[in-house]
């Protein structure tokens, strides 16, 4: 278990290559992810907002314009839903070099309920052009992503769960390029779990239980959403013919509509949606509301299970 | 009062006219467009861009330490693109395709055009964007300018104050923006439909330095942007009473043609009133 949530491990590795990298910094008054603490470190290098989002992003846009790289963080729900104008016109339409990081999505936000759970924020920015999407799986992915982050050219968006969980990947051998997927067991014919964010660990949780069923499960991680690797998925489709999406997002319009987007035009396969499902968050314990809307391991492999059995009707 | 900078030798009220010209012939051409608000502000762009008020070379519009402009009320774009072209930032030529599929004048400005410094057509956005630009020149220890239009229906939008607010916490003397005060808005006048008095009171008690002048003035734009220049340690407005359509007697103050299309006798008549120099048409 790394002991920080994973947008703190963001946020403070963003600040760590701050030497290596020269960005500058539009900070709100939220303590969201540890960036905040940049301002204090920096004081040249940022610009006080204070609480106005709209403003932020607006800012930020004046900033890039003039050449430098932005880096600013809030909630999540506050700059897709609040500030979703200012992102699309000002910042990703001129494809501005912004860097974005919204944390609390998903419904491991807990407590934090409706108003600051983002649980559609990659339906919004999946439709917006020239935006960029990625999603750490854990401490290892959130350290290599930020460097990523910060050589990225361009609208970029880096979805941040709330809490700390066991790093999964190994920081020897994890390879991460932006808009490629990774594959994360590489084995298996039966069916693909393809997962993107924190979810992967109960991807994989959820392949361990197939394989006693006698279940070959591959598992792929997904960490860019947007602009998706197209051909992995398809690759995946044509090996196993059966997709379980999983996410920390509404089923509306995330990775699971993405997939599905790629595949009715291309390789239509049987699909099962793992996510929120289409309901908001509330405050709660979250794997409370991980069971609620049937997004635990088990109701994995009750998805895959289900489409594999239907193959064999096929 | 003639032309600085420039070895022409047209009064900056012909080029007025030259440009109001242009702002109606685009809209005629372009089957709409937004002539009134367009119209009123023409001496503003005037002034900004051939009185030597705005620092920028058209043979190299990004230019990193240029003074910038942001047209806040997106929909005054022919005014800007008038000026713009007139300037040589791109050929005149182009003014007959503002709105046409392909053209790089957009019905709002778009970044991607010549001499625009910031995307716009939403409204309340350009001043948050300025804030931006003006943060960016203090970092690189910049000594340029930028100038930012809005109009008066805009201030109802509360992003304008955010941008205010910032502006003046961040003590951003190098801000000068303009309130284009035509007291008209799409739908009725500015105080009917939503108040937005004192105007000055309220710019104040943000923190700005702010003056009230007659925008169809020169003499009077040039001297107010003078003492903004002249003033630190905090931003300044100035807000400008204009008229809606300023040039054309049949669309001043008339509500009507905050957004439509000219017909021929229109388009006809208004060119006879603005009677543009042959020479700058």
């Amino acid at each position: 278990m790394s002991n920080l949530p994973v947008r703190m491990i963001f946020g403070q590795e963003v600040i760590r290559l701050a030497d290596e990298f020269d960005y500058i910094a539009v900070c709100g008054d939220t303590k969201c992810c540890s960036f905040e603490d940049f301002g204090s470190l920096y004081p040249e290098r940022q610009v006080s907002i204070g609480i106005a989002e709209q403003n932020m992003l607006g800012v930020a846009s004046g900033l890039a314009s003039c050449g430098h790289k932005v880096v600013l963080s809030t909630y999540s729900t506050f700059i897709t839903l609040r500030a979703c104008e200012q992102l699309r016109t000002y910042i990703c339409h001129p494809k501005q070099n912004v860097l974005v990081m919204g944390t609390h999505s998903g419904l491991q936000s807990g407590s934090e309920g409706v108003s600051h759970t983002a649980i559609e924020d990659i339906a919004i920015l999946r439709a917006i052009p020239n935006m960029t999407i990625i999603q750490p799986s854990d401490g290892v992915s959130a350290r290599i992503l930020a460097r990523k982050a910060l050589e990225f050219n361009g609208p970029l968006y880096v979805r941040l769960p709330f809490d700390a969980v066991d790093d999964i990947n190994c920081p020897d051998t994890y390879q991460v390029e932006i808009g490629k997927a990774n594959w994360i067991k590489r084995d298996g014919r039966d069916v693909t779990l393809i997962a993107t964010g924190i979810l992967l660990m109960r991807a994989l949780k959820a392949a361990q239980l197939l394989e006693q069923e006698g279940i070959h499960a591959q598992v792929m991680e997904i960490h860019t959403l947007k602009p998706l690797d197209r051909e992995a998925v398809l690759q995946a489709a044509s090996e196993t013919g059966a997709i379980v999406t999983i996410e920390d997002h509404s089923v509306v319009g995330g990775l699971g509509g993405a997939v599905a987007e790629v595949l009715a035009v291309e390789r239509p396969t049987p699909m099962r949606f793992i996510g929120i499902q289409d309901c908001f968050a509330r405050s709660g314990d979250a794997e409370a509301l991980y069971r609620a809307n049937r997004m635990t391991a088990a109701d994995i492999v009750a998805a895959a299970k289900d489409l594999v059995e239907a193959k064999k009707c096929r | 009062m003639q032309i600085k900078q420039t070895e022409q030798t047209y009064s900056y009220e012909e080029i007025a006219r030259a440009v109001r010209y242009d702002v109606i012939d685009m809209i005629f051409r372009a089957e709409m467009g937004h002539p009134g608000s367009s119209l009123s502000c023409v001496e503003i762009l005037v002034a900004l861009y051939f009185g030597g008020i705005l620092r920028v070379d058209p043979d190299n519009p990004d230019w990193p330490e240029r003074d910038r402009f942001v047209l806040s009320k997106g929909h005054a774009s022919p005014t800007l693109y008038s000026v713009l072209s007139r300037r040589g930032f791109f050929p005149r030529e182009l003014l007959s395709t503002f709105r046409k599929t392909g053209s790089i004048l957009t019905a709002y400005p778009d970044m991607s055009t010549p001499g625009i410094d910031m995307e716009s057509g939403s409204l309340g956005n350009g001043l948050s964007t300025a804030v931006g630009i003006a943060m960016s020149s203090r970092i690189r220890k910049l000594d340029n300018y930028v100038y930012v239009v809005m109009g008066d229906g805009e201030q109802q939008e509360g992003l304008i104050w955010e941008g205010a607010m910032s502006a003046a916490h961040h003590h951003l003397d190098h801000i000068i923006a303009f309130v284009d005060r035509n007291r008209l808005q799409i739908t009725g006048t500015v105080e009917q439909v939503m108040r937005i008095s004192p105007l000055e009171e309220k710019w104040r008690s943000f923190g700005w330095n702010v003056q009230t002048i007659d925008g169809h003035s020169f003499d009077e734009i040039f001297a107010a942007v003078e003492a903004a220049k002249a003033h630190r340690g905090s931003p300044s407005v100035i807000i400008a009473d204009t008229v809606k359509g300023k040039g054309v007697s049949f669309m001043e103050n008339e509500l009507s043609w905050h957004r439509r299309e000219i017909t021929p006798e229109e388009y006809r008549q208004a060119m006879e009133e603005i009677h543009a120099p042959e020479e700058l048409i």
